[in-house]
Formats: C-alpha cells, structure tokens, sequence
C-alpha cells in the first residue's frame, strides 16, 4: 500500500488486535491500526522486511487466525465501565433478541468484550465479544446528538462515545468513565487490546 | 513574546510535521499539507524542522508582531506587505516589534506558510501543535483576534540556495493497491484516462473530484480498514477522493491507490476547478 505500508488481512477483529500487538512489538512502524479485518502497518522502517517476516509469521503455528498470538502486558488491562442502563434503545434492543430489559442487562454485564480497534473519533472504541446471533442494525437514521459516555451497540459491535456526536448506534445506557484525555500519557481509556466489562453502576 | 493575529482570513491553521503514532486511538496525523514549503519557510527563519508556523487558505491572513522577529511567507505564491511595504516572497524578512504583517491573497495555489523565528508556541497536544480540522485535537483553528505565543529563536535565518519549491506538475503518480480489484478494469483506464475538476468541497481532509465516476464492483461491504496519507479511495458515488493530512484513521470504502508522496503539494495546492489527472507508477 503506497511506499512504505502494508495492509495485512486477517479472519476476525480478535486476530487482527492480536496481530497489531505482534507487529508493535516486532516490527519498526510508525503507526500499526487495526481494522476490523486487518492491520495497517504504515511508515515501515523496511517494508521488505515487514513483510518477510509477516510471511514467516503467517506459514507458522502462531499466526493469530489459528492461534492466539501472545499479548503484550498493559494492554491486557481489565477495565470495568460502570454503566446506568436507561438507554433508549435498551426496549428494542430486548425485541430484537427476544427477552427482556433485564436479560439484555444480564447478557451485556456478563460478556467480557475486548477493543478490537478505535476509530469514527479519537478514543471511540470498536469492542468485540458479542455473538453474530445478537447483531443489531444501526439506525437509519442516526441520531443528530448521542450524549459522551454512551454505551451502544452496532451489529455486532459494542461502543462508548467519548464525545458528544451524531451517532446512530443503539442506546443501552451511559458511563461517566473519562474515556479520552489528552493530557494523560495513555489518552485513551479504551486502547485495542484492553479487555472490557461492564457493570451495572449503583 | 506573541503575535496579535488581525484577519484570519478563510481558515489559517497552526500546522507542524504533524502528529504520530496515535492513529490506533482514532487520532489523525495533522500537519502542513504542502510539507516541502513548510520545511522552506523554517529553514529561511532559522527554526528547527518541527516547528509551528501558519497555513493560509487562499485568502491569506495578518498579524501584528509583538516583538521583532524573522518571518518567511513560502506555499503559495502571494504579496508579503510590512507595515504597507512590499517585502519578498521566500525570502527571510525581518520586522520590528509592532510591525503589521499582510500575506496574501494566493495568486496560485491555495495554502502558504508563515513562519516566525522561534515558531509558534501554542501548546503540544500528543506530540504536535498541528490543528487538526476532523477530529479536533491540537489548537482550535486561528481566529481573528487570536494571541499567539512565539517560542525562543534556536538559529540564525538562512537565506537559502534553493528558496522556489516547485509544485510537481502533470498527473498525480498512483500505486496500485490494495483494493484496486473492488473498481472494473474499464475503471482503471477512465481514472487514468480522465480530467478531474478539483471540487469546491476539497479540505484538509481530502481533494474532492468531479468527473467520471469509477465503476465499483459489486463485492460486499468493506470491513472498515486502515487508512493512508494519500489514499484514493472510492465512495459509493463512483468519484474517487485523495486523503490528505486530516483524513480519517479507518475507513469502510474501498481504497483503490495510493498517490506519490512528492504529488501530494500539488493536492495541497490544487484550486477548485484546477484540472486533476492520474497516471500508475
């Protein structure tokens, strides 16, 4: 991609976070993105090498689409989002995958989702772990302003807006958690890798 | 020490080299779209390559100097006055403490540079000072009325051997890949085949294009996926963009190129209704 990038492409959103732990450990880049499918490797210090060694990863036992590839440590922080279920999406959401508000609760506090990887704004995090069965549509037509700290879900996706924005994801509740700072030396709350779960806030 | 900005113009920016390393939290690269003429206009001033200047959009900008200073004016061509005098274009100029500095409008192109001795000292937000006009992180834009900080000088002004970058002319130089197979093959030869009109709507983010549509294959929806700087992505309508410094950090639509980086001034300069051709590397 270009003169100095690779765009690698993997099975699912889990390899491709794993994958982009692997190249920021291994690889010299100047930024390493994931995608939901993929990981921008951009600004390679020897894109020759960067994919020779890709390669070697990938004919190997430890090419993250069989196997989990060892995550690198603070990245594996568990961080738990204290949540006030009154979103409101939470009515339709339970139609869709037919129960109640209190099981979508339920089901929702008890998957550990994991950030897959960030983008629409700064510290928007993409975060995976629910079933395909449980996959919701976005809205038609989203909504002009979603308010900072909700929590929503889009097709399979489960997202936290750091800032106020138009959005047409589905409500199920809000966070207060600080999610985007810039002045912290690790801005985001959500970075990919980071292991998430929420809880229902008393 | 500070300048006193006098007319913003149509949207003056504090731009740097840009800020790295944090696309993976969402965050934008940022940084002066004609890189080359920013790099110019430090060395003429004497600064170190990383330091912030301003970036005008066709209409230029003005400012009264709070103490006496180096500036250069590199980018697009335009009249450097100082207090109502013609001073050099590309060239360092020195004025006094309180002199009121008018550069532009453009005569060509779109963005130039301002650089002061000792740059712009707004505050780094993640490793930059660039504004960054998607996503908003680093300095609001410049508005009229604005006190900026100036920073200590760290050099001598350098008149420099070379003082005209040139912006590449003919086509912009695309690399095929890594979506080029989600477009026909008839595309790639209208791409490369066409005029394109740089679109009214071109920003920081992307130059937009009127022209041929490109015809997209029918292959699913694209998982959202990394993007570079000089991306040639094309949307749903067929027209194909190219990502500039502010672009997005992922995207959905397929990317089907990616342009030179030595054309990517000529993005940066190019004027609506300027004509835009393609030719592959």
């Amino acid at each position: 991609m270009g003169d100095d990038a690779l765009l690698v492409e993997l099975a699912g959103a889990d390899a491709a976070c794993s994958l982009a732990l692997w190249a920021r450990a291994h690889l010299s880049a100047r930024e390493v993105v994931p995608g939901a499918r993929s990981v921008l490797l951009d600004g390679l210090a020897d894109p020759a090498g960067a994919a020779a060694r890709l390669v070697a990863l990938r004919d190997g036992p430890d090419w993250p689409d069989r196997r989990r590839v060892e995550d690198a440590g603070t990245a594996e922080d568990l961080v738990e989002l204290s949540t006030v279920y009154d979103g409101a999406d939470l009515d339709d959401v339970a139609g869709r995958w037919g129960c109640t508000v209190a099981e979508v609760v339920e089901r929702h506090t008890a998957t550990e989702f994991r950030v897959a990887f960030c983008g629409f704004a700064p510290g928007f995090a993409y975060l995976s772990g629910l079933p395909a069965a449980w996959a919701v549509g976005r809205h038609a037509d989203p909504r002009t302003r979603v308010p900072a700290g909700a929590v929503a879900l889009a097709d399979t996706w489960c997202g936290v807006y750091p800032t106020a924005s138009p959005g047409g994801w589905r409500l199920l509740g809000r966070t207060d958690a600080p999610l985007w700072d810039v002045t912290r030396p690790r801005p985001a709350l959500l970075a990919p890798g980071t292991r998430v779960r929420f809880v229902v806030a008393r | 020490m500070t300048i006193t900005v006098l007319d913003a113009g149509l949207l003056t920016t504090v731009q740097d080299r840009g800020r790295h390393g944090y696309a993976h939290l969402g965050v934008p690269r940022a940084g002066a779209l004609d890189a080359a003429a920013a790099a110019l206009a430090n060395r003429l001033v004497g600064n170190r390559p990383d330091a912030a200047l301003l970036e005008t959009t066709m209409t230029g900008a003005s400012f009264r100097a709070g103490r006496a200073v180096t500036l250069a004016v590199t980018g697009a061509d335009c009249g450097v006055r100082v207090d109502g005098r013609a001073a050099p274009f590309a060239e360092p100029v020195s004025v006094r403490a309180g002199a009121v500095v008018v550069a532009g409008p453009a005569r060509r192109g779109v963005r130039s540079y301002l650089a002061l001795s000792g740059g712009l000292a707004v505050p780094v937000v993640l490793g930059s000072r660039s504004t960054d006009t998607l996503a908003w992180v680093g300095p609001p834009a410049v508005r009229t009325g604005d006190v900026l900080p100036l920073g200590p000088v760290t050099g001598a002004a350098a008149p420099s051997d070379v003082t005209v970058v040139r912006v590449p002319v003919g086509p912009l130089r695309v690399r095929r890949g890594p979506r080029d197979d989600w477009v026909s093959a008839r595309a790639w030869e209208v791409l490369t085949g066409s005029a394109y009109a740089v679109s009214p709507d071109s920003d920081r983010v992307g130059m937009r294009l009127a022209g041929p549509a490109l015809e997209r294959l029918d292959r699913g929806e694209l998982a959202s996926e990394g993007i570079v700087l000089g991306a040639v992505q094309v949307p749903p309508s067929g027209l194909p963009l190219v990502f500039l410094h502010d672009h997005p950090v992922t995207g959905g639509y397929p990317v089907i190129g990616v342009v030179d980086p030595a054309d990517l001034a000529r993005c940066a300069q190019a004027r609506p209704g300027d004509e835009i051709r393609f030719a592959l590397r």
